[in-house]
């Protein structure tokens, strides 16, 4: 009987103890790949290019983001119907998830990973969640004017000192946000300029920069000394040419800064903007195939890649940033995307939503070596974005 | 004749066939799948995946109720100064406006 008991003991012990080993195993080169019709993500690992979970029941997905716990564990999806998930990557199940407003277009997490920032269209404004628990921490509604309406928020991203930035479409503001109390926010605003439509925090945290969609330029915000207040940027850089159909807005997070040189996209030119991130000057425009969607530097900024939007979301391009050229484009399937890149660089993970596949790219050779099956994917978030400062 | 005429005087043709053909300008079944596509998709960039909303307005029949439908379409072909909406009509004739204004009064299949 007792000689029974301990056997069967052992028998659980040894059980558990292989499961263990068998799900032992870091983050640091997986990630999230969305499916924005079916709202599911897969769950890839980056160095095996191979997927290794699935998790369903996300809802709405189209124009879906993610950002990581510190630990790399955990990503925080975030899906156009306001759903706020917790999606735990090594189990591949949702950990938490909350219906936090009617219409959301992404997140941002703190920098002590504590406090998850969603803003939204509707109602228009910014909730702070704990990321522990998605317990609502603040409510900040983004209400300007006199008639207290309230604002679509763009363009939130996290800054050094526990703060978080973010841009207010239709007031033409960008609030800057302290949680360091989070459960009492301070804020303090300022103009941005005509339709903001995005924004983004530099890779150094200093420079918080917004792109207008109403007036020629970027508003430009010093985070080390708010008190100067925001300063206009590239001003009119159309030079009174012809302004293009947009029929995708471009997206500036993950933007591209190669040594003083940052790049841009243009509004409404089928180009790549170049300018100083000393003095902010323009120093160049690159010509590109079409309306520039997301403009990426690989991390070790020696690439710059380029997606389009419709029409020409089939094509890719690539720039040399020592030589400001265009080195080669890519066809690497209809209605491509997004573009991620592994922690390192060697290799970029490319979304073609209508082929219904991720491609992989060996960023020295420039050929694809390897590719995925995914049902209608759009954006790819690596966990290397967890110790990153504006993702 | 240069090829921009050229062009010009096909789609002229093409136009005058295709509503000669079928005054109320139903699109055939590939081109009302690709049409159906691009709301879905394209549009759907700014107006949300089932059309819900996003930095453009919702476009559920509810949203659109009591708007005539031609200025809708005009919106379409034409775009809306002063707001991120552009003019599609390099990609869509007027009746291919005039039909997808119709479903999206009607709401689309699968829409939430």
């Amino acid at each position: 009987m007792i000689v029974e008991r301990a056997c069967i003991a052992g028998a659980l012990i040894l059980a558990a103890l292989s499961t263990a080993h068998a799900q032992l195993r870091g983050t640091g080169d997986l990630g999230i790949v969305i499916e924005r019709a079916t709202g599911s993500v897969r769950i890839v690992d980056t160095s095996a290019r191979a997927q290794i979970g699935r998790v369903e029941n996300l809802g709405d997905l189209s124009h879906a983001s993610a950002v990581y716990s510190r630990g790399g564990r955990y990503a925080y999806v975030f899906g156009r119907d306001g759903g706020l998930s917790k999606v735990d990557l090594l189990q591949a199940r949702i950990e938490n998830r909350i219906m936090q407003a009617g219409n959301s277009i992404g997140g941002a997490i703190s920098q002590d990973g504590r406090v998850v920032a969603a803003q939204n269209y509707v109602p228009g404004g910014v909730k702070l969640f704990s990321a522990e628990t998605l317990e609502l921490l603040a409510d900040i509604p983004a209400v300007h004017g006199s008639s207290g309406e309230r604002s679509k928020v763009v363009g939130l991203a996290d800054a050094p000192g526990q703060r978080f930035v973010f841009s207010l479409f239709d007031a033409g503001e960008i609030w800057l946000l302290d949680a360091s109390d989070p459960r009492r926010p301070k804020i303090e605003k300022f103009p941005a300029g005509l339709q903001p439509y995005d924004g983004l925090v530099t890779p150094d945290g200093r420079w918080y920069i917004a792109g207008l969609y109403g007036e020629d330029g970027f508003a430009l915000l010093d985070l080390w000394h708010p008190g100067k207040g925001t300063r206009r940027v590239l001003p009119g850089y159309r030079q009174g040419e012809e302004k293009l159909p947009v029929y995708k807005m471009p997206h500036l997070r993950g933007w591209a800064v190669a040594g003083r040189r940052a790049f841009v996209p243009a509004i409404g030119r089928h180009e790549v903007l170049m300018l100083d991130t000393e003095t902010w000057e323009a120093t160049g425009r690159i010509a590109v195939a079409g309306q520039p969607v997301f403009v990426v530097a690989r991390p070790d900024a020696r690439q710059v890649w380029v997606s389009f939007a419709f029409p020409d979301n089939g094509k890719v391009q690539v720039i040399d940033t020592e030589t400001a050229e265009v080195v080669r484009t890519l066809e690497p399937g209809r209605a491509v995307l997004h573009m991620e890149f592994t922690p390192r660089g060697e290799a970029v993970w490319i979304s073609a939503r209508d082929d219904d596949r991720v491609l992989v790219y060996d960023t020295a050779t420039l050929e694809a070596v390897a590719q995925l099956a995914a049902d209608k994917p759009s954006g790819i978030f690596f966990t290397v974005r967890a110790g990153r400062i504006g993702f | 004749m240069n090829q921009a005429m050229e062009f010009g005087l096909a789609m002229l043709v093409c136009a005058a066939t295709a509503s000669a053909a079928d005054p109320i300008g139903i699109p055939d079944a590939g081109r009302q799948q690709e049409l159906i596509d691009l709301l879905r998709q394209d549009c759907g960039a700014c107006h949300g995946l089932y059309l819900t909303g996003g930095l453009g307005p919702a476009l559920r029949p509810q949203d659109l109720h009591g708007k005539p439908a031609e200025s809708l379409s005009e919106v379409i072909l034409r775009g809306r100064p002063g707001t991120p909406m552009p003019g599609w009509q390099a990609f869509i004739t007027a009746s291919e406006a005039g039909w997808m204004v119709e479903r999206l009064l009607k709401g689309l299949p699968d829409d939430r």
